[in-house]
C-alpha cells in the first residue's frame, strides 16, 4: 500500500507583481474555475501521482476583524501557496514537479521571491506542514483509482450493451463468474498494490501508540487534570460568553468570484483563512483540537468517511504567521451549500471544536454546541472567509468519493473467486 | 413571540393552492409607469386574499376569488422600497433565479433551459411582478375587476400563463399529483430540536414564512426598514432588531418555474422500455414517480404514525423508505424518492445510547450508502403550482404518431424561506444531482436535463434496483420536462403589500 504525501509550498508575493502572478495563474485555466490539464506551466496531467491541486493567494479581507479585541489590525504580507496531494513520499514528488514543470513553476515563483537556481530546494525551503490532514481513504492510489474506474466503466457498457441479453438468464454467480473472465481476458489491468513502505508503518505505529499513552497517562493525572479541567471551562466559558461575533455577509463581488468558479464539475474546492482569537487559552484549545483530529484523521478515519461525513476527499489546517493565523483547504463532492448543509447537520460539533478558535465565529456553548448551528450566520461566516482559489485541478474529475469506494468494492469483488449468494447479489447491485 | 402565525397577515397561497378554483391566470409584468402601479396596488389592496377560512373570519368572498402579488428584487426597487432591505432579502433573492451562471449550472438551467432561452424571465424578459388571479367559474370578469383602468398604464404584460385543471388531482403526465407537502405548524407549537431522530412531516412556520423560528430553531434572515422609512407605522416592529420595522414578517419567497411537460415523449419512451406491454409501461412510470399513477405509494405504508400526517392524509403518506434500502421496491432514484427522501437527522435504526454515538462518528450502518441523505426536515418545499393544457391520457399518448403541437405543463410555484437551503437543494442536491444517494449517471427520471458531465459516461440512465442483484437499466432517458421561464419573488405580508403601496416616490 502506497501511502498519500501532502505538499503545502508557502511563499510571500513579491511586492508590485501580483498582477503579474494572477495573470500567469489565470492563464491555467480554461475558464474561471475550470483549468487547462495541459496548461503550459503546470501540466497536471503529466503528473500521474497527483489526486488534487491547486494554487490559491492568500488574501484575507477580514484584517480588521482584530480589532473588536482593541488590538490593531495586522498587514500580513500576501502569499500564494501551492497545494498538491499525491501518491509516496513528499521529496520525489517535488523531483516530480520540478521535471515536469520546472519552468512554469519558476515563473510563478519568480513572482514570489524565486530568484533562480536550484528549484527544489527553494521549495523545500517554502514547505509548511500541516497541523492536522485528512486523506478519505489511505493507500487508494491514482492509479488505483483510474484501473478502477475503468474497470468499473468497462462492465457497466458490457452489461448494458452486449452483456444485457449474455447475462439475462445466468444466477448472480455464474455472472460473477462471466464477469471475472471477461475482465481476464479484456487485458484491463489491475495492479496489485505495492508493498506498504517500512518506515511509513513505523511511524505510522510509534504516533498510534503515543496517541494511545495519553489514555493512562491521563487516569493516572486525574487528580490534576480535574481541577484543570474545570478550570478550563470556567475559562471557557468566560470567553464564550465574552467573545464578539462578527457577522456580515461577504462582499457581493467577491461571492460572485467565489461562485463564479464553482460547481463546473461534480466535485468542488474550497479554501479558508482567519485570524484566531487573541491570547493562549484559544491557542492552546485550537492546539489541542488540531493535535487530536490529525491522530483521529491519521489513524481512525482513514476509510471513507470523516465522522458521518463521506464527501470530503481531501482536507488540511495549516497555521500561519506563528500560528496566528489558520487556513483550510478542502475537496469535497457537491456544491458549497450542501456541504455547508451536510457539516452543520452531521460534524457541527467538530466544525465548533476548531473554528470556534477563529475571531468571530458563531457562540458556541461549551466548545462543541451551537456554533454551527446557528446556520445563516454560520454559513455567512464561511462566505466570507472563504478564498477564490486561483487554480484547481482534480485529477479524477465526474467522479465522487462515493464513486471511487463503490469502484473499490467493485473490484474486491471481482478479485474474490466465489462469494456466498447474498454477497454477490450485493455485489452485483453496485453496477 | 406571538402565540400563533397572524394568518389575516399572511397571502392565502401559503395555506392554500386554491384547488378549489378552477380557473387560474397569473400574469407576470413589468412596470412602466411608478406611479400608476402603485395606484393599482392601491386599488386591489381589499382583493388580495390572506389565510383566514370562513370559520376563522375570513371574508366569505375569499371562497371563491383570489388575487395573490409577489414581487421580484427588480419591482421592489422600482416601487421604492428602501434600499436597506437589501441587508435582510436573500442575495439569491436579489440575483434571480437565472442571474448567475453558477445558479444556473446547479439548478441544471443550461443548454436549451439556460436563462438567455426563456420566455420569460429571462436577462432581457425579466418580470417585476407576477399577479396571480383565480376564481371558482367566469375568472375573466374577475380577472377585469382586478386590472381595472390602471392596468395597461401601469404595467407591460410579459407573459399571461393560462392554467389548466385536470380532472383528480393528475398533473399531465397523467399522475395524481400535489399528494405530500409538508403540514406548516400555523400555531408555533413545534419547537425543533437540535436533533430528530424520527422522521416528521410537520414542520416549523419559521421554514415558509419570514419572521418565525425555522427548523434550526432560529429566525431566517428578512428584511426590515428603520423607523423614519416607515412613517405611517403600517409595519410593525421587528422582534430582535431594535429601531426597525418588519417588512419581512409574514413574507416568503415564491420560486416560479415554467416548465413545459413532453407527454408524448414520457409515454411512447416507457412504452418502447415495455416493448409496447401496457402493463409494463405503467409499471415503469411508476417506478419513475414513485408512485402509481392513482399516487399509491410503492412502499407498504408503516405501522408507526408519522407526526404532520394526520387521518386522511395516512392512505398515501404514511411511509419511509426504511423497508427499502436498496430500492428494490420504489427505485433510489424514483422522483418522489429523490425530492422527498423521509429522512430524519441520523439513519433511521439509530436507536440506543452505543448506537447513536457509533453513527454519530460514522460507523455502524449495515449498507455504506446508508448515511448520504439526511435531514429532510431542512430541505422541504409547500408546492402551489397549476398546470396547463389539455389532458393527453397515457394510452392517448402512446398512439399520437406525431406531437399534437399542444402546449403542457406545470406553472411550477414553491413557497419556502430560505430559497437555497430549500428549493435550490432540492432541485440541485436531489433532483439534479446525478451523485443523488450514492447513484451515479443520472438525474431525477422525469426533471433531469440529461447534459453531459465531464468525466461521466452518460447522465441518461435509470436503474431500476432488483433483489436478484443486477439492476435494471433504463437508457437513454431523454429530456421530457423544459423549462421555459420564471424567476424568484417575494410574497410579501398583507402588511408589507399595504406598506408598498403607501410608498411615496421621494422615500
Amino acid at each position: 500500500m502506497t501511502p498519500q504525501g501532502n505538499l503545502m509550498v508557502l511563499a510571500p508575493v513579491t511586492a508590485g507583481r501580483e498582477s503579474e502572478l494572477r495573470t500567469l495563474l489565470a492563464s491555467m485555466n480554461r475558464e474561471p474555475g475550470v483549468v487547462d490539464p495541459d496548461n503550459a506551466l503546470v501540466p497536471f496531467r503529466r503528473l500521474e501521482r497527483v489526486h488534487f491541486a491547486r494554487f490559491v493567494i492568500l488574501d484575507d479581507r477580514t484584517l480588521d476583524d482584530i480589532t473588536i479585541y482593541g488590538l490593531p489590525r495586522v498587514d500580513y504580507p500576501l502569499t500564494v501557496a501551492f497545494i498538491a496531494d499525491f501518491d509516496g513520499p513528499q521529496n520525489s514528488f517535488i523531483d516530480d514537479l520540478v521535471r515536469v514543470a520546472g519552468s512554469g513553476l519558476s515563473r510563478i515563483f519568480a513572482c514570489c521571491g524565486f530568484t533562480g537556481g536550484d528549484l527544489q530546494s527553494w521549495m523545500n525551503q517554502h514547505r509548511v506542514k500541516p497541523a492536522a490532514n485528512y486523506v478519505n481513504t489511505v493507500g487508494r492510489t491514482m492509479l488505483q483509482v483510474r484501473e478502477e474506474a475503468a474497470l468499473r466503466d468497462f462492465i457497466c457498457t458490457y452489461l448494458r450493451g452486449a452483456g444485457a441479453p449474455v447475462v439475462a438468464k445466468m444466477s448472480p454467480s455464474q455472472i460473477h463468474q462471466s464477469l471475472r473472465e471477461l475482465v481476464k481476458s479484456s487485458g484491463i489491468k489491475l495492479t496489485p498494490p505495492a508493498p506498504t513502505p517500512i518506515g511509513w508503518r513505523i511511524s505510522q505505529l510509534i504516533n498510534f501508540i503515543t496517541g494511545l499513552l495519553f489514555i493512562p497517562l491521563a487516569i493516572v493525572l486525574l487528580p490534576i487534570l480535574i481541577p484543570l479541567g474545570i478550570i478550563y471551562l470556567i475559562i471557557l466559558r468566560k470567553h464564550e460568553t465574552t467573545d464578539a461575533e462578527v457577522d456580515r455577509r461577504a462582499a457581493p463581488d467577491i461571492q460572485r468570484r467565489l461562485a463564479e468558479i464553482e460547481d463546473h464539475d461534480v466535485t468542488n474546492q474550497f479554501s479558508a483563512l482567519g485570524t484566531l482569537k487573541p491570547g493562549w487559552f484559544r491557542l492552546l484549545t485550537i492546539s489541542l483540537a488540531l493535535t487530536v483530529i490529525n491522530w483521529i484523521a491519521r489513524h481512525i478515519f482513514t476509510h471513507g468517511h470523516l465522522g458521518r461525513v463521506q464527501t470530503i476527499h481531501f482536507a488540511r489546517w495549516i497555521y500561519l504567521n506563528d500560528k496566528k493565523r489558520l487556513y483550510f483547504a478542502s475537496n469535497y463532492d457537491g456544491s458549497l451549500d450542501s456541504y455547508m448543509d451536510d457539516f452543520i447537520n452531521k460534524v457541527g460539533f467538530g466544525l465548533n471544536l476548531v473554528f470556534s478558535s477563529g475571531i468571530g465565529y458563531p457562540r458556541t456553548n461549551y466548545l462543541v454546541f451551537d456554533g454551527a448551528k446557528d446556520e445563516q450566520k454560520f454559513k455567512r461566516y464561511i462566505r466570507r472567509h472563504q478564498l477564490p482559489t486561483e487554480v484547481w485541478y482534480d485529477a479524477h474529475p465526474g467522479r465522487t468519493a462515493v464513486d471511487l469506494a463503490r469502484n473499490t468494492r467493485i473490484r474486491e469483488g471481482l478479485e474474490r473467486s466465489s462469494m456466498s449468494d447474498a454477497k454477490t447479489r450485493e455485489w452485483l447491485q453496485l453496477f | 413571540m406571538p402565540s400563533a402565525v397572524d394568518k389575516s397577515d399572511v397571502q392565502g397561497l401559503v395555506r392554500t393552492g386554491y384547488n378549489d378554483m378552477i380557473e387560474a391566470r397569473f400574469h407576470a409584468v413589468t412596470i412602466v409607469d411608478v406611479t400608476a402601479a402603485r395606484a393599482w396596488l392601491q386599488s386591489v389592496l381589499g382583493r388580495v386574499n390572506n389565510s383566514l377560512t370562513k370559520d376563522e373570519g375570513g371574508d366569505p368572498a375569499q371562497s371563491e376569488r383570489a388575487l395573490q402579488l409577489a414581487f421580484s428584487w427588480s419591482g421592489l426597487q422600482k416601487l421604492g422600497v428602501p434600499a436597506s432591505t437589501a441587508e435582510g432579502f436573500s442575495l439569491e433573492f436579489q440575483s434571480g433565479m437565472g442571474g448567475e451562471a453558477n445558479r444556473s449550472r446547479r439548478l441544471g438551467d443550461v443548454g436549451g433551459d439556460a436563462p438567455e432561452r426563456w420566455e420569460w424571465g429571462g436577462p432581457n424578459n425579466a418580470a417585476d411582478l407576477v399577479v396571480m388571479i383565480y376564481k371558482i367559474e367566469n375568472l375573466a370578469a374577475w380577472e377585469e375587476e382586478v386590472q381595472g383602468p390602471l392596468w395597461s398604464q401601469a404595467f407591460r404584460v410579459i407573459a399571461s400563463l393560462d392554467t389548466s385543471h385536470l380532472d383528480n388531482d393528475i398533473e399531465p403526465f397523467g399522475f395524481k399529483d400535489g399528494l405530500s407537502q409538508p403540514k406548516v405548524d400555523w400555531t408555533l407549537s413545534r419547537k425543533a430540536k437540535s436533533e430528530e431522530f424520527d422522521f416528521g412531516n410537520l414542520i416549523t412556520a419559521g421554514e415558509f414564512l419570514l419572521g418565525y423560528p425555522n427548523e434550526y430553531d432560529k429566525l431566517t434572515e428578512r428584511p426590515t426598514v428603520t423607523e423614519s422609512e416607515d412613517p405611517k407605522r403600517i409595519l410593525t416592529p421587528a422582534e430582535g432588531e431594535s429601531g426597525r420595522r418588519d417588512f419581512g414578517l409574514n413574507g416568503t419567497y415564491l420560486v416560479f418555474r415554467d416548465l413545459t411537460q413532453d407527454v408524448r415523449g414520457l409515454w411512447q419512451f416507457l412504452d418502447k422500455q415495455s416493448a409496447g406491454d401496457r402493463d409494463a409501461r405503467m409499471k415503469l412510470g411508476a417506478l419513475a414517480v414513485g408512485r402509481t399513477t392513482k399516487g399509491d405509494p410503492l412502499v407498504p405504508l408503516s405501522d408507526q404514525p408519522i407526526a404532520g400526517i394526520g387521518p386522511k392524509e395516512e392512505k398515501d403518506n404514511r411511509f419511509t423508505y426504511d423497508s427499502d434500502p436498496t430500492g428494490t421496491r420504489c427505485p433510489i432514484g424514483a422522483h418522489i424518492r429523490r425530492t422527498n427522501p423521509r429522512v430524519a437527522d441520523m439513519p433511521s435504526d439509530t436507536k440506543g445510547f452505543l448506537k447513536r454515538a457509533l453513527r454519530i462518528l460514522g460507523w455502524g450502518a449495515p449498507r455504506p450508502n446508508d448515511d448520504l441523505v439526511s435531514s429532510v426536515r431542512f430541505h422541504r418545499i409547500l408546492r402551489r403550482g397549476r398546470e396547463y393544457g389539455p389532458e393527453l391520457k397515457p394510452d392517448d399518448a402512446v398512439k399520437q404518431t406525431a406531437p399534437d403541437g399542444i402546449p403542457r405543463g406545470l406553472r411550477f410555484i414553491c413557497l419556502n424561506a430560505n430559497i437555497t437551503r430549500q428549493f435550490e437543494f432540492v432541485q440541485q442536491a436531489w433532483s439534479m444531482g446525478t451523485k443523488f444517494a450514492g447513484l451515479t449517471e443520472q438525474s431525477d427520471p422525469l426533471l433531469g436535463n440529461r447534459i453531459a458531465i465531464n468525466g461521466c459516461l452518460t447522465t441518461a440512465t435509470f436503474t431500476v434496483p432488483q433483489q436478484t442483484g443486477l439492476a435494471r437499466c433504463v437508457e437513454g432517458v431523454p429530456q421530457f420536462v423544459a423549462l421555459r421561464g420564471g424567476g424568484y419573488f417575494f410574497l410579501p405580508s398583507i402588511r408589507a403589500l399595504r406598506y408598498i403601496a403607501s410608498l411615496t416616490p421621494s422615500s
